[in-house]
């Protein structure tokens, strides 16, 4: 492949049609610009919906319930349903594909004191697994767990709010806090795993374990809802209509009743996004390649008016004993640079700008709805580059060809 | 070395059919000094392409050196022009981005003779025809003549059995073209066979045979004797 001969001749025909070759290159280098421009942004795009989209698992569902639509079996429609904790031992004792059941009851705004400090925030009980499943992080400590839980233990994990407001820069772990009067031990500190509007329920909550609650503040057993996780390689749309049939017989309601219980599969809604990027990602690739495409004609289209200009070159080459395939080889070289050449500059000054844009978001701190960390994949670059290659090689053949069929007598003509 | 018969060559275009050559017969031994002679569109320059493969032919047979030169595919005709025939133009045609050198080394290039040993031949050649000094020069640096020297290294570099010159000193003075003529003399002396295409009298008599071509025959082939000039 490297041969200095051929290299020289690229490199003095380049030379001589500077401004030629640098509105040619113009085209590819635009081209791939836009492309890996566009992706990046569609991956800025894709990365911020995401980022809103944040839950730690996505093979989940939640089930709560709201008041009945249809009488059934004797009971008047606009009964309220209250699922309790009987529920979540039938849903795990009868439907196979359930993994982990996580729990939440919330009593509302209770009274919590701190040595002198006082502030009313709202109690909630909850197993040991919510954490794992929803967008809640442990900051420090630790979580309730099984012990807690058989014990019914006065232990409670605050919100990051709570643990500011309350304690400030003391530390939290191991203090003991009054809720309701009633005397519980500091175990953990847990917040979003990102800031939003809505996070700032859990920020300024405080949860105990469920059996403490219900024994505590006679909760009753009741839950508000809870979140079902499926088994590896198990449907989440299929548990959640078992799960949901499951509730609805245990508590008298309607097979056809929409509304009282509630399903909410976040699977679907997982599905719906991807495919959505995916038609973005298409369209993206679209408009890109179809710049790409432009570029290469462009390419073509000089590489043909060099051919011309070089018709009596060739005839010569060709009376020296060139082969159609060396004279083949030479034009797609030359065309195959030039295209690799731009297309590679127009793909490290796109990678550079995303990369200067996603720098100078981060520094400033912004963080607009929608929109994060733009960024292009390895992937991408590597297809970029091959596609530039195969776009030089097409770029180059049509012309390449054209200088194969140059005739030495023809072109020998003396004028 | 080079034989003809009955070599028939017409051009078609979409309203006329023009028969150029119209029954060739020659023959031109291994070493021979030959120039062929006629007036233009007599046909010459087309039995000069014929003879470089770089045009073909209707009817006939030609062989070269005991090859039947015959509906060649492109890569085998650029095998024979690469290995067995030099050529010389009347305007030089050489490169004008290569330096003598590279000009002169242009056909090793197409035998993949690696890049030294093509450097170190290409100057035993511009030796040969004086121009050693010369070899980085590019072609718009130096005279019509030097130009055509050039040419002619290039043409012998390859080790040719035929070279063949079309017009070779039409765009030179009398005194250059005399020049020429004399490097075509002493590369005749190897046993080069050399055929050279003229309009120019003072040209062919320096060959030894002049070979007359009119309306696509040949007309005469005299085998001059060395008594006169």
């Amino acid at each position: 492949m490297f041969d200095r001969d051929k290299w020289q001749e690229i490199f003095s025909t380049i030379s001589k049609n500077k401004l030629r070759t640098f509105l040619t290159s113009l085209g590819v280098f635009w081209g791939i610009f836009m492309l890996i421009f566009l992706l990046g942004m569609g991956k800025g795009l894709e990365n911020g919906v995401y980022k809103d989209f944040d839950f730690k698992a996505t093979n989940i569902m939640y089930v709560n319930t709201y008041k009945t639509s249809i009488p059934y079996n004797g009971y008047k429609a606009g009964r309220y349903i209250r699922m309790t904790t009987d529920d979540l031992e039938a849903v795990k004792q009868n439907i196979a594909e359930v993994d982990k059941i996580a729990p939440r009851n919330d009593i509302g705004a209770r009274a919590i004191n701190y040595g002198e400090k006082r502030a009313e925030y709202s109690v909630r009980g909850e197993g040991t697994e919510l954490i794992n499943l929803e967008s809640n992080t442990l900051k420090e400590g630790r979580f309730i767990n099984q012990k807690d839980l058989d014990e019914s233990r006065k232990v409670v994990a605050i919100g990051t709010t709570v643990k500011e407001i309350l304690f400030g820069e003391e530390e939290a772990i191991g203090k003991h806090v009054l809720i309701s009067g009633v005397d519980f031990q500091v175990i953990g500190i847990y917040g979003p795993l990102r800031k939003k509007e809505w996070t700032k329920r859990d920020m300024e909550s405080v949860t105990i374990p469920l059996t403490t609650l219900d024994k505590t503040f006679g909760a009753g057993n009741k839950i508000d809802w809870f979140i079902c996780s499926a088994k590896p390689g198990t449907s989440v749309s299929v548990m959640e209509d078992k799960v949901r049939a499951l509730i609805k017989e245990r508590h008298h309601v309607a097979p056809s009743d929409a509304q009282a219980i509630n399903g909410f599969n976040l699977e679907k809604q997982y599905k719906q996004i991807t495919a959505l990027f995916l038609g973005i990602k298409l369209f993206l690739w679209f408009v890109g390649i179809g710049t790409l495409i432009a570029g290469i004609v462009g390419v073509s289209n000089i590489m043909l008016i060099i051919v011309k200009e070089r018709t009596k070159e060739i005839g010569i080459r060709k009376a020296l004993g060139a082969t159609p395939g060396s004279i083949i080889n030479m034009i797609l070289t030359e065309s195959v640079f030039i295209t690799a050449l731009s297309g590679y500059l127009g793909l490290v000054f796109a990678t550079f700008i995303i990369g200067g844009l996603d720098k100078i978001m981060e520094m400033n701190d912004l963080s607009p709805e929608n929109f994060y960390n733009p960024e292009v994949n390895l992937s991408v670059g590597i297809g970029a580059i091959v596609t530039l290659i195969i776009a030089g090689v097409i770029a180059g053949l049509i012309p390449a060809l054209q200088a194969a069929r140059v005739n030495p007598v023809i072109a020998l003509k003396d004028e | 070395m080079i034989k003809l018969t009955n070599i028939h060559k017409s051009y078609s275009t979409e309203f006329t059919n023009l028969h150029v050559l119209k029954g060739i017969d020659l023959h031109i031994k291994q070493g021979e000094f030959v120039s062929i002679m006629g007036s233009s569109g007599s046909g010459k320059s087309t039995l000069l392409n014929i003879l470089g493969i770089l045009d073909g032919y209707d009817e006939g047979e030609y062989y070269l050196n005991g090859n039947l030169i015959k509906n060649n595919s492109q890569v085998e005709a650029a095998g024979y022009r690469n290995n067995l025939i030099g050529f010389v133009f009347q305007s030089f045609n050489l490169l004008g981005f290569k330096t003598a050198k590279e000009n002169v080394a242009l056909p090793l290039y197409y035998q993949k003779v690696p890049r030294k040993e093509r450097q170190e031949r290409a100057l035993e050649y511009l030796e040969q025809v004086g121009l050693r000094e010369w070899a980085d020069h590019f072609p718009n640096q130096m005279s019509g003549g030097q130009q055509q020297r050039v040419a002619i290294a290039r043409a012998l570099i390859s080790n040719p059995k035929v070279l063949l010159a079309d017009e070779p000193t039409g765009a030179l003075d009398s005194k250059t073209s005399e020049d020429v003529m004399n490097i075509f003399k002493e590369v005749n002396d190897q046993g080069i066979t050399i055929i050279i295409v003229t309009h120019e009298q003072e040209v062919a008599e320096k060959t030894n045979r002049i070979i007359r071509v009119s309306d696509g025959n040949i007309i005469s082939t005299d085998v001059k004797q060395n008594s006169h000039i």
